[in-house]
């Protein structure tokens, strides 16, 4: 990792600079491809085939949407400890509504349409006062972020335990566990259909924002820059549903769907996954979120306050105000993952989230969010997210024993902080 | 004379026991710049925040331009067109130029997104007026000198029309060369027709910047002075031992 990041060669450099590619972000790039190439070699090519692929997307969906959120307490200068708990609150509230609660007292029938989504609206809406409730404790109460949800981490663990009185709530909705990856998958067609508007999306973005720089007279790249860019961008898109799309359903699987719907599977039928709908949602999130920090003031506030509170207050931002709404959007960030996370179990179970306040974290540490505040990026962080998790399936599949693996994980951390320490050191950043 | 505009009068204001402002007038006269003298701690800095916002007044009257003003927040001093331009800057040091400039009052487009191009292009303009060498308008302010982050925080006053300047200790950071190109930008506000509220320890730069001076110690207001009737001594006593040798003799 510290060879692709402090030290990549002079000509390549250039061409970064040209298309004005952030370096550091090459550096993650490349350690994410250092990552996959050698477990594919220790593997024997196991490793990047489209279903360790697909599921090492759909494992790291919910720590990823989490480290979005995460990315803006740090950069405002706080910590989040109690995302695994809140996540364990919301997915057991979802559960105990969808199976309890709903048909017993509102007299819904199991596998009535309006479960799910009643399920998942109480679910956001306990993240949400959650969050707010750690925020207005944090911003107006003014006790320490660490403080507040290091409570948080023991208070909503057992809340969740309380709850469900610690038992496995399951099966869950249908409809709820398409959420979760496996059994949620966009098939094909859609998926190249959704695979070919992004890129038009994104290419489009990107032409438009060198349309306005015109407008305004402002420097632009050559170009053949913009063109590679675009390239690089429809490739990537393009490649991974392709990826995605070349998972096929396994034989048994697609004649059990055949017969639950009392039909018998045509001979040589097939059928590949696509985009999981968990995947697409994670992308959804993603771009919400940087487009909230990069193009709203809600964003320019936050990284604000991170660089200088002080002056963040004296310009006139209610930077309490500001504490309450980030720590509500991590609170509705934890449920949105309570549903991945437990709809990809199909039930939720008393340890759900177990630990995921220090993988998120991590993963947002890993992906460049600096402690010292103000600087952070979302797509940072669910790389930061996704090299944690090929870190670890990978070390599973090449049968690593469990605590190696904890302990590699756990070192990795420090490294990458060391490595961004000195990448800045040498780039003069903060 | 006309109106003043801005009159603090009576203005009292104490933090856990301590009366860091004890019983305080000062005006300000437009096209005049007031400095404000005395040592660490003598609640000059205090007094100036009742004005910007920052502190709270406990008593006390505030008039901007003869009308009676509430101020309690930044957000109110700069509806009365008063912008500070504090010792620490006050920027963000990982924003940049046009970020920090709009902090608080950004451009928005009809979507309600930021338009940063806009942003961008306007201060560019104002830091073409201002400070013709500044070139880094893409980079984090940190990655700046004194000068220029000053140059920043100046360009913010100007652009938002302000009528009431207040700079605490604006020169403390910059070097020979950059001190002399905020004198400059000082006496061209003055020209406009702003008032301008000066903070500083530097006695000979006060005389040269000045039109009056107001000399405060312990909280107290020791007096107010036009620069041309008195010596640089005579401040001086008045910082250092609470009287005005003239007004004694």
């Amino acid at each position: 990792m510290s060879d692709t990041t402090t030290a990549p060669p002079a000509a390549k450099r250039n061409i970064a600079k040209t298309l004005e590619l952030d370096t550091r972000l090459l550096g993650m790039i490349g350690a994410f491809v250092v990552v996959c190439l050698v477990f594919n070699v220790l593997t024997d090519g196991r490793f990047l085939t489209p279903r360790n692929i697909f599921n090492l997307t759909i494992q790291t969906v919910s720590v990823a949407i989490m480290a979005t959120g995460m990315v803006f307490v740090i950069v405002t200068r706080h910590i989040d400890l109690s995302v695994g708990s809140v996540l364990a609150t919301c997915s057991a509230v979802m559960a105990m509504t969808q199976t309890a609660l709903l048909p017993n007292a509102l007299g819904l029938e199991l596998g009535h349409p309006l479960i799910p989504w009643i399920a998942i609206a109480v679910g956001i809406l306990t993240g949400a006062l959650i969050g707010a409730f750690h925020g207005w404790m944090i911003g107006y109460l003014a006790i320490p972020a660490f403080i507040v949800t290091l409570g948080g981490l023991l208070v909503w663990r057992n809340v969740a335990w309380y709850i469900t009185s610690g038992q496995t709530i399951g099966p869950l909705d249908p409809t709820f566990m398409a959420f979760g990856g496996i059994n949620g998958t966009l098939g094909t067609t859609t998926s190249w259909i959704i695979g070919f508007a992004a890129t038009a999306a994104a290419i489009a973005g990107l032409w438009n924002a060198r349309r306005a720089k015109v407008a305004h007279e402002q420097p632009v790249k050559p170009v053949w820059a913009e063109t590679v860019l675009s390239a690089l961008i429809a490739t990537g898109i393009l490649g991974f549903i392709a990826i995605l799309n070349s998972y096929e359903v396994p034989e048994r699987r697609l004649a059990r769907m055949f017969e639950a719907r009392g039909e018998v599977m045509p001979e040589g039928y097939t059928e590949a996954y696509g985009l999981p709908i968990s995947v697409l949602l994670l992308i959804g999130i993603a771009v919400i979120m940087t487009i909230i920090a990069k193009r709203t003031r809600l964003g320019r506030y936050i990284f604000a306050t991170g660089g200088n509170p002080d002056a963040a207050e004296l310009s006139g931002i209610n930077t309490r105000l500001l504490t309450v709404k980030i720590f509500t959007m991590v609170g509705v960030l934890c449920a949105i993952s309570a549903v991945v996370a437990s709809a990809r179990l199909a039930n939720h179970s008393n340890d759900i989230g177990t630990l995921d306040e220090l993988r998120v974290i991590a993963a947002a540490v890993i992906g460049g969010t600096a402690l010292s505040g103000g600087i952070g990026t979302i797509h940072g962080a669910i790389l930061g997210a996704l090299i944690m998790q090929s870190l670890q399936s990978g070390m599973a599949m090449v049968g690593v024993d469990a605590p190696f693996q904890n302990i590699v994980v756990g070192s990795v951390l420090v490294l990458a902080v060391l490595v961004d320490i000195i990448y800045r050191k040498r780039t003069g950043g903060k | 004379m006309a109106t003043p505009l801005v009159e603090m009068t009576d203005m009292c204001i104490s933090f856990g026991g301590v009366q860091a402002v004890d019983h305080v007038s000062i005006d300000l006269y437009p096209g005049e710049v007031v400095g404000l003298l005395g040592h660490n701690g003598a609640g000059k800095s205090t007094l100036i925040k009742m004005l910007s916002g920052a502190y709270k007044a406990d008593s006390g009257e505030i008039r901007i331009a003869g009308e009676r003003a509430r101020i309690e927040s930044p957000r109110d001093a700069r509806r009365f067109n008063i912008e500070t331009i504090y010792q620490t800057l006050a920027l963000a040091d990982n924003l940049d130029a046009s970020a920090n400039l709009f902090l608080g009052r950004e451009i928005v487009t009809a979507t309600g997104l930021l338009n940063d191009a806009k942003m961008e292009s306007e201060t560019r303009k104002i830091m073409a007026r201002l400070n013709p060498n500044f070139q880094k308008l893409k980079e984090p302010v940190s990655a700046l000198s004194g000068g220029q982050r000053q140059s920043v925080a100046i360009a913010r006053a100007v652009y938002f029309n302000a009528r009431i300047l207040i700079m605490d200790e604006p020169t403390a950071a910059l070097g020979v060369h950059e001190t002399a190109m905020v004198a400059e930008l000082i006496q061209e506000l003055k020209n406009q027709g702003l008032g301008i509220f000066l903070i500083s320890h530097d006695t000979h730069e006060m005389m040269e910047l000045c039109d009056r001076v107001s000399v405060m110690k312990n909280g107290k207001l020791v007096g107010t002075e036009r620069v041309e009737d008195v010596t640089e001594d005579d401040i001086l006593s008045m910082i250092i031992l609470g009287k005005n040798p003239k007004r004694a003799a």
